[in-house]
């Protein structure tokens, strides 16, 4: 298992390498040198704040040295300052010379993007693994169709619609919910109660939204799943011995139905990180997504590459999880990895 | 052979509701200028923010145009980049998917390295990152979209590729010394057509949401352009005083992309030789 592990971080190395060498390529898109695009933007931007810019990212050096260089940088995690938002350092925060620390930008983002998109899943899957049995068992049946139609609509449904018209229906029109941010503006004064209360609430509707749109895969997978595992030998064989059918169904077909989900679920990552952007530009939370949106409206390409990179890094982090949860909760793998 | 999966395709319940509903929002968006009530660009000062009427069936929006009009042409817009987006996917998948497979080797091991790194950045960043460097045009978008989406395809080609080059019949070919190109064009790409296309109709399905997404953000079709993202951009700004702008063309993305997901599901259901049948 072990030497499994060691073989899987390893490979991240050129994955990682890989992918900054993509950011690089992108950075190196835009028009002419980027420092005319940010002034052509900003038209503040004096020829000193140009000469920064060159400077960070050694403009003036070989193509092959610019990159090397970014890459010593970004090894060191360090992913500079933003342009914008005061100058905060990119990814992690700083101690300045009176000993007082500046939070870096992802590093405030990171958390909320994080627990976000966990409740979301969690949502998700919880709503989803009964789903998909029961159009699986029912197979054919109204419940199963209408499973399917939902399914339909779900895939088809885009999230900042719906995001909108619940936001006008239960924020606007009836006051329910609210609409914006992750606190109310008296939010310091409460007691703890009312503070979880506030946060519940400003929750419901960022948590519950995306969900309910990733919901329709993840059920479509597990019914999937299950209508195969259900036509299997050793299904026909729990029967015969006269195994009742809630054992054959929820220890028997169940568990290896669940597997390949781990895999899915680890897949999902990027389309999750990546999702937070409309989400959270919506209901203006500030997460990954809005930094990111921001960062782009601002052209603020040290944000822009950090969480290009950091993104990117989570998903092979994400991946390597899910690889490693399969095969130590599939037998048959773990004991192969063993071997090997 | 092709008139039989034609019918085939249609006979399936799906692909056939896929394919009305596809039918229809092409011949609306193709008459918008005959059948658009109004002119989409003309600004009303004395119809600002009038909701749905006789005069205006889906109301107008903060500069008074209107938005059945808007949403007729906006449709153009918006269906022409799903198509155009997942042709450059879809070329880019077919060529590099047939080399990684045919070849195989050193340069499917980086082809097939490339998909991965590709897979594991954000795509959603990918692109408002290549939009940022870039200026938002129909254009630039199409080609976002494309460039930053043929991995399906490529890793489909390539199984197909894969697991048809061990069949009888491309070996035989092969042993009577036939040529890559011939093996290639007339063996393995013309079989390997049906999840190509059943890919790429569900391809144009995820596009279209990405480009209603892209201009719902302000990152896409720019203003005074219609398409139904940035209709919707509208919507949210006067989210308080006018709902007519956010119901509308929600609607339209989602009817479209339901017609592409049901069309894209009948066509598997009813090609694939493994399903149908035996049920």
């Amino acid at each position: 298992m072990l030497k499994y592990l060691i073989k899987r971080v390893l490979w991240m190395i050129p994955m990682l390498i890989g992918i900054s060498l993509i950011s690089f390529f992108i950075m190196h898109l835009a028009p002419g040198d980027i420092t005319n695009n940010e002034a052509a933007f900003n038209p503040k931007a004096s020829e000193e704040s140009r000469q920064k810019l060159r400077e960070l990212y050694n403009l003036d050096k070989p193509v092959i040295v610019q990159y090397g260089l970014w890459l010593k940088r970004m090894v060191k995690l360090d992913f500079g300052n933003s342009f914008a938002s005061h100058q905060k350092p990119v990814f992690l925060g700083s101690t300045d010379k009176d000993g007082n620390y500046t939070k870096g930008l992802i590093e405030e983002a990171l958390p909320i993007t994080l627990m976000i998109n966990l409740l979301g899943l969690a949502i998700t899957l919880t709503l989803a693994i009964p789903l998909g049995v029961i159009a699986a068992r029912k197979y054919l049946s109204w419940q199963d169709r209408s499973i399917t139609l939902f399914n339909f609509v779900g895939f088809s449904i885009p999230g900042f619609w719906l995001s909108l018209l619940l936001m006008y229906w239960l924020g606007v029109a009836n006051n329910w919910l609210p609409i914006s941010g992750l606190h109310s503006l008296n939010y310091e004064t409460m007691d703890t109660w009312s503070k979880f209360k506030d946060s519940l609430s400003h929750l419901i509707m960022p948590v519950l939204i995306p969900s309910v749109t990733g919901l329709a895969g993840i059920t479509l997978f597990v019914k999937n799943g299950m209508l195969d595992v259900l036509q299997q030998d050793f299904i026909t064989t729990a029967r015969a011995k006269g195994l009742n059918e809630h054992a054959v169904v929820y220890t028997h077909a169940l568990r290896n139905a669940l597997l390949p989900l781990i895999t899915i679920v680890g897949l999902s990552i990027p389309g999750l990180i990546g999702g937070s952007v409309i989400a959270e530009t919506i209901f203006a939370i500030p997460g990954m997504g809005k930094l990111f949106y921001d960062a782009v409206l601002m052209r603020d390409f040290p944000v822009i590459m950090g969480i290009l990179t950091i993104g990117s890094a989570l998903t092979l982090v994400g991946n390597l999880i899910a690889d490693v949860a399969y095969a130590w909760a599939d037998p048959r793998v773990r004991r192969g990895v063993m071997k090997g | 052979m092709q008139t039989i999966l034609l019918k085939k395709a249609l006979s399936n319940p799906l692909s056939k509701a896929g394919f009305i509903i596809i039918f229809v929002v092409f011949l609306l968006a193709m008459l918008a200028p005959w059948v658009s009530p109004y002119d989409p660009d003309y600004i009303n000062v004395k119809a600002i923010l009038l909701a749905p009427s006789a005069q205006h069936w889906m109301g107008t929006d903060g500069l008074g145009r209107d938005v059945l009009s808007r949403m007729l042409h906006g449709g153009r817009i918006s269906l022409l980049v799903g198509l155009v987006a997942v042709g450059i996917s879809t070329a880019i998948g077919i060529v590099l998917g047939a080399i990684s497979g045919y070849y195989r080797g050193w340069i499917d091991t980086l082809i097939m390295r490339l998909v991965d790194i590709m897979l594991s950045i954000p795509s959603f960043f990918l692109i408002l990152a290549v939009i940022a460097f870039l200026t938002p045009s129909i254009i630039n978008i199409m080609i976002v979209i494309g460039f930053t989406s043929w991995m399906g395809v490529t890793r489909l080609v390539r199984a197909e590729f894969l697991s048809l080059s061990e069949r009888e019949f491309v070996q035989a070919s092969r042993a009577l010394g036939a040529k890559d190109a011939r093996l290639i064009f007339t063996h393995l790409l013309p079989n390997s057509l049906t999840p190509i296309i059943v890919s790429s109709v569900l391809g144009v399905a995820s596009a279209v949401l990405m480009e209603s997404g892209l201009s719902f953000l302000g990152l896409g079709v720019q203003a005074p352009q219609a398409s139904w993202g940035n209709i919707l951009t509208d919507g949210k700004e006067y989210i308080q005083f006018a709902w007519w702008l956010s119901l509308y063309p929600g609607m339209a993305i989602l009817i479209t992309v339901l017609g592409y997901n049901l069309l894209g599901e009948g066509l598997r259901d009813a090609l694939d030789p493994r399903s149908g049948s035996s049920k």
